[in-house]
């Protein structure tokens, strides 16, 4: 085993059904160990380039290398070593739930306690519920213990928490970083974009089946901090001549709706100051103050635009 | 989710204790693929203990043949032929329903399902192989089998039949039918959608049953339909099975070699034509 080539290495990937193209010359490298959001919307091309690295597809162009195997042509050498969970379905509709666990577990040699995977992701009590009785959370929970339970070196999860309450969704968090802790690469693909951000070592985000854009959660954000600003407000028509040379050069001052103020442009410590201090020359309590960091999603939304698809 | 999960999930019951899982290192990866024979033997555990406790798949491979068997026997309807008494001449066609019951009819509809709600793609990224989930699934339809013919076998004895022939011969048919029958089963549930295989794979049973020489034989039919008929499937291993059993003929060729052919045209044509996904 090669520990020191990446975990998936994707290169000028192409995937074609029939007249669309859904991954249009994609490259990825993710590393050992890692944890991987692949974020974008839907139709991006990421679930298309998931399934080509779990060897469900055969890519119409470039090259995919998973664990240093072709993901086709090895799959009998890759498929035990890495974990899979689908995006929906994949298991007996009449099964129980501890049923299937088991009968996966049984096809590894040194699987986990089904029992305490089960009682860890709280599917401790509909052991012997079938599947279709499932609730949809439970049935996402079941889903991710299958990919889990055969001690995967990597696993790829399509959308974990998608349709999950809140509990459930913190549970998987949890349990997603503990396998990341565990030296388990995780790839995982999700709509939520605080889920990356509190999960990922890096993201990947994906649109017309290219990587956009690949870095972790606070350098993606950090690469448009000249537009998060400082915003209050204060009686309307104030002068804001001395509060833009105050905050200047780095940011300007603006009243785009009577009464309320934003200061825009790379906050630092200076500019708040400064900005306070103005309010104070003024005798005026700023009310409302708050400091408008341009989050994950915005710089997604940015990157993919807004309009819907 | 119920109350109770929930609870459990935020907090373990006092007093119980945290699952090992919690601690630093259980998730360290370890993936090791069974041997391939526990995990084919495993596959067909699951698929016989999911397929006898399906209704309407124990329904159509026990109690309807075993009903059949009964009613046809003890009451004088239908028509027989050839001599002999109506249960020497009923028990091997009720042997060749319960063949195409489960290789054709319960396997068709069961993969055609497991194909729509992904299982076979899920259980392809399992270490076990396409071709190991094929012998679990034949292993498991020989296990249903057995399982037929020996409540059969046993109500039919009951009944008074007395068996002839050369239990290799009739082992052959049965064999050669299971592998005409589940070829064009995986054929059908791997070119239509599940619904359409469902309707399908009923409809065939039904039509196998009445012109397959079942329980009309098949010389009451005209003698342009006879001919064609006796070339399907069913035909032949209800003709072979009876010549074995209540003629005691040594090896029927004709009926195997019929047999024969279809396996190799299923087989063939659903290595061509089944899709995983």
């Amino acid at each position: 085993m090669q520990e020191t080539e990446p975990a998936v290495e994707i290169a000028g990937l192409v995937k074609r059904y029939g007249e669309k193209t859904a991954v249009r010359g994609l490259d990825l490298v993710v590393d050992r160990g890692s944890l991987t959001a692949v974020l974008g919307p839907n139709g991006a091309g990421k679930t298309s380039t998931i399934e080509c690295c779990e060897g469900y597809r055969t890519p119409d162009g470039g090259n995919v290398r998973v664990l240093g195997l072709d993901p086709v042509a090895d799959a009998a050498r890759l498929r035990p070593r890495i974990g899979v969970m689908l995006q929906s379905g994949g298991i007996y509709q009449s099964v129980r739930a501890m049923e299937m666990l088991r009968h996966v577990a049984g096809l590894y040699a040194n699987p986990l306690d089904v029992d305490e995977l089960a009682e860890r992701l709280g599917l401790g009590s509909c052991g012997k519920t079938s599947f279709r009785r499932l609730s949809g959370g439970q049935q996402q929970r079941l889903s991710l213990a299958l990919a889990v339970v055969g001690r995967p070196e990597l696993v790829f999860l399509d959308e974990p928490t998608a349709g999950l309450d809140v509990q459930a969704r913190h549970a998987t968090w949890e349990l997603i970083e503990q396998l990341r802790a565990d030296g388990v690469t995780v790839v995982l693909t999700t709509h939520l974009l605080d889920e990356a951000e509190r999960l990922a070592d890096k993201v990947a985000i994906i649109d017309s089946g290219r990587v956009i854009a690949y870095d972790t959660p606070q350098r993606l954000a950090d690469g448009t901090r000249e537009q998060d600003s400082i915003r209050f407000d204060a009686p309307a028509g104030l002068d804001l001549t001395a509060l833009s040379i105050a905050v200047a050069p780095h940011a300007k001052a603006s009243e785009p709706v009577a009464g309320s103020y934003h200061v825009t442009g790379e906050i630092t410590p200076d500019t708040l100051a400064a900005t306070t201090a103005w309010c104070a020359s003024l005798g005026l309590m700023p009310r409302n103050l708050q400091i408008e960091q341009r989050s994950l999603e915005d710089v997604f939304l940015d990157l993919t635009g807004r309009e819907l698809r | 989710m119920s109350t109770e999960t929930r609870t459990e999930l935020i907090a373990p019951r006092r007093g119980e204790a945290r699952p090992a899982l919690g601690a630093p290192g259980s998730f360290r990866p370890d993936p090791r693929p069974a041997p391939l024979a526990r995990m084919i033997l495993a596959q067909a555990r699951f698929e016989t203990r999911l397929l006898l406790r399906n209704g309407e798949q124990l329904l159509l491979a026990i109690v309807i043949p075993a009903l059949m068997l009964i009613a046809f026997s003890a009451e004088p309807i239908g028509t027989i032929s050839g001599g002999g008494s109506r249960i020497d001449y009923y028990a091997p066609g009720v042997i060749g329903v319960a063949v195409l019951s489960t290789a054709f009819t319960s396997q068709a509809i069961a993969t055609g399902f497991e194909r729509r709600y992904s299982v076979l793609k899920r259980l392809g990224a399992t270490p076990l192989p396409r071709w190991g989930l094929l012998a679990g699934k034949s292993l498991s339809i020989l296990a249903v089998e057995c399982v037929q013919l020996v409540l059969l076998i046993g109500i039919a004895l009951a009944m008074g039949w007395s068996p002839h022939g050369d239990p290799l011969a009739v082992l052959l048919l049965l064999a050669l039918g299971t592998a005409a029958f589940s070829g064009l089963a995986l054929w059908l549930a791997g070119a239509l959608r599940a619904e359409a295989t469902l309707a399908v794979a009923n409809f065939v049973f039904l039509i196998f049953i009445g012109v397959g020489g079942v329980v009309v034989p098949l010389d009451k039919f005209g003698h342009g339909a006879q001919s064609v008929l006796q070339f399907l499937p069913i035909s032949a291993l209800t003709d072979g099975l009876r010549d074995v059993l209540q003629h005691g003929a040594a090896m029927p060729w004709g009926p195997l070699g019929i047999l024969a052919a279809w396996a190799v045209v299923a087989i063939a044509g659903a290595a061509r034509f089944f899709r995983w996904e």
